[in-house]
């Protein structure tokens, strides 16, 4: 997994409460062989009419936040499926850190897996952000992990609570496999016992 | 003097890399099998994180979900492009990662849990996982075989290790000798039958018992296969000399001093007389009889003299509605004999029943006589081996001239992501493990059943006792 840094951007508003996971990527595009490539088919039929064409409306479609690395949401954001293609979809749009409310459960803890940061604020500090997303291009908002907080356009700071175990992992990297890598040495020692023992099993 | 031990212990103390605080253990892996559904996600986990695979020389890759295994078609391009993907994704990453790879036109090439132990990889004592829970079929050789996920695919790509807790012990034992006409496969839907689909849950379930070990190691896989029906984590049965018999000269398989130090190891691994199991299941082999599945759960499963259940008979509310359910998806009537099911398709193949012994069982029985006007036979051979193996013993003539398809392998109709399927309302008697809703195609109708009893069925047309047939 990539490290999460600190991220700036403009800040896509998207305000509409109980955005699903099946409207974060709907259900037709799960026959894939990739976790990359689904940023195509994020949010797609918000983002695209019938035929496949741009709904100019749409926030992403729009020139100030096109490509954006921050969304700031509406309540719930992301209920619906477990389907891991949500994150996996935002990531490959580019997506680092979401600012909400509450998330769902299960969409809340994919999205670490897959180095993305959801944030929970107080719902006052997150209409302010939302205020600022609207604002567009000249608004830049700061996602800062290690110090854990947020930086609004004038200045203003947000500080946010995140789990600490939660955190070591974002920043450093870390998924269930860089953990395990951590713990090399140990794989390393079994495999040189095990060679010994069972040396039929090891290619030369 | 140490406690006594079952063979799941030993295997699992085997391979503890560590234990967390919290019980959680890291254990070793000693063969991943890999193919084109459950893998693509998990290369591109590497690639992004910079990864590699850390022992290519554990692991091999084959394409065999979506296949087509009509004759002549694999060597053109597959036609569905989603499938057609698939198996160029795997072939473009086995060759940047360095796996080991059957490509189709290798006769090597066929059914994963086919070819980990037609090529010796599969061996006592081991830990083997695959993205695809029939990896129970490994269990046969006393190898601690289970199915895994996309990102536990990819965890075992990079460390060669997963983070596991240990399973509960479960023995079923089956004493006597199975009666005449009876196969692996009616014995494993007898069990299922007996203990049901969540029967096994939580446990490694160790079949042992006269039964199991005068069971081939084709027989054994049909067994343990199954086990993933009743619930369990994994199967498995102790290795013996049937188990070194079948390894011996296989490709992967240790050779000369390495041999027979290998053996020294796997003789030590069964059960110490006085280990413990968590639950114990009996069931004395003469109780078994060729079996059918009539509904649309592996657990219901009859002898085929035996009559659909009647809804009004069951007590139990939620048992009740789902017998009804069942028997209106299979579109059966209450009370009707079995017997009495006509139908218009029969597959044998699959990871269950796709071995040589079973096409030999479809043969046996096909020889001389001829399939029902009305039915649609295949015969899909599990790997490439199994199909010259086949042909060598003129099987694949006995097949078609008795009007058997004789196709290419794969998984096929077992679960209808390739063109062959069932249409909606079409019924079938199938070798496979999954009778599940639309498992063979949308609206399909699947009895579970042995390739004998398979065969009987087309040349009769319906279900049938193949003890019955002149
Ligand atoms: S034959 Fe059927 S059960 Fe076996 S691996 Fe293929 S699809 Fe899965």
């Amino acid at each position: 997994m990539r490290k999460f840094e600190t991220v700036t951007s403009v800040g896509a508003p998207l305000p509409q409460i109980n955005i699903d996971t099946d409207k974060i990527i709907p259900a037709r595009f799960l026959r894939t062989i990739e976790r990359s490539g689904l940023g195509r088919h994020l949010f797609n039929d918000m983002r695209f009419d019938a035929e496949g064409n741009e709904k100019p409306d749409f926030v992403l479609n729009q020139a100030a936040w096109r490509g954006a690395n921050i969304l700031v949401v509406g309540d719930n954001f992301g209920c619906g499926s477990s389907r891991e293609h949500a994150p996996w979809a935002l990531a490959d749009y580019g997506v680092q850190a979401i600012l909400g409310t509450d998330f769902a459960d299960i969409f809340y803890n994919n999205s670490f897996k897959n180095g993305l940061l959801p944030i929970k604020l107080p719902a006052e500090e997150r209409d302010k952000l939302m205020e600022d997303a609207q604002r567009g291009e000249n608004a830049r908002i700061t996602v800062d992990l290690e110090n854990q907080v947020i930086t609004r356009p004038d200045g203003e700071q947000i500080a946010f609570e995140v789990d600490p175990f939660r955190k070591h992992c974002l920043l450093n990297g870390l998924d269930d496999i860089g953990m395990t890598m951590e713990r090399a040495a140990s794989i390393d020692s079994f495999e040189s016992r095990d060679r010994i023992a069972r040396p039929w099993l090891y290619a030369e | 003097m140490s406690e006594p031990r079952t063979l799941f212990d030993k295997i699992w103390a085997n391979h503890l890399v560590d234990t967390q605080e919290d019980g959680t253990c890291l254990i070793y892996i000693d063969r991943h099998l890999v193919h084109e559904v459950t893998s693509p996600q998990a290369f591109a986990g590497l690639r992004a994180a910079g990864r590699g695979v850390r022992r290519p020389d554990a692991t091999i890759a084959v394409a065999d979900h979506n296949i087509p295994t009509r004759p002549g078609a694999r060597t053109g391009v597959i036609e569905n492009e989603e499938s057609r993907i698939q198996v160029e994704t795997l072939e473009r990453n086995v060759v940047e990662f360095g796996v080991p790879y059957y490509p189709i036109e290798d006769v090597r090439q066929g059914i994963v849990h086919i070819i980990g132990p037609e090529q010796g990889m599969t061996q006592p004592g081991t830990t083997v996982v695959c993205g695809d829970s029939h990896t129970s079929t490994h269990g046969a050789f006393g190898a601690l075989a289970f199915g895994i996920g996309t990102s536990e695919v990819e965890h075992v790509l990079a460390t060669q290790t997963l983070i596991q807790r240990p399973a509960r012990n479960m023995q079923v034992d089956i004493e006597g000798a199975l009666p005449p006409g009876c196969t692996a496969k009616d014995l494993i839907l007898a069990i299922i039958g007996r203990i049901g689909t969540a029967g096994g849950t939580g446990h490694v379930i160790e079949y042992t018992g006269q039964a199991i070990r005068d069971l081939s190691m084709e027989g054994r896989m049909t067994v343990c296969n199954m086990s993933i029906e009743a619930g369990a984590r994994a199967g498995l049965i102790a290795p013996d000399d049937t188990t070194f018999g079948y390894l011996k000269g296989r490709p992967h398989a240790p050779k000369g001093a390495a041999w027979d130090a290998a053996v020294a190891v796997w003789k030590r691994l069964p059960s110490d007389p006085g280990a413990v199991y968590d639950k114990v299941v009996r069931i004395p082999a003469d109780e078994i009889a060729p079996y059918v599945t009539w509904g649309t759960s592996p657990q219901d499963a009859l002898p085929v003299t035996a009559n659909v259940p009647d809804p009004a008979e069951i007590d139990d509310e939620d048992r009740r509605q789902a017998v009804q359910r069942s028997i209106d998806y299979m579109g059966l009537r209450a009370g009707q004999p079995l017997q009495e099911i006509a139908i218009d398709t029969v597959f044998i193949g699959s990871c269950t029943n796709g071995r040589i012994e079973d096409i030999r069982a479809a043969a046996a029985v096909a020889q001389g006589r001829r399939v029902a006007g009305s039915v649609r036979a295949l015969v899909v051979p599990g790997s490439g081996l199994v199909k010259e193996q086949a042909e060598e013993e003129g099987l694949d003539r006995i097949l078609t001239e008795a009007g058997f398809e004789w196709r290419d392998p794969g998984c096929s109709m077992c679960l209808a992501m390739n063109d062959d399927r069932l249409a909606p309302g079409e019924r079938s008697a199938s070798t496979s493990n999954r009778n599940f809703e639309g498992r063979q195609g949308q609206g399909g109708r699947t009895h579970l059943v042995s390739p004998a009893m398979a065969a009987a069925a087309a040349v009769a047309g319906r279900l049938t006792d193949l003890r019955d047939l002149d």
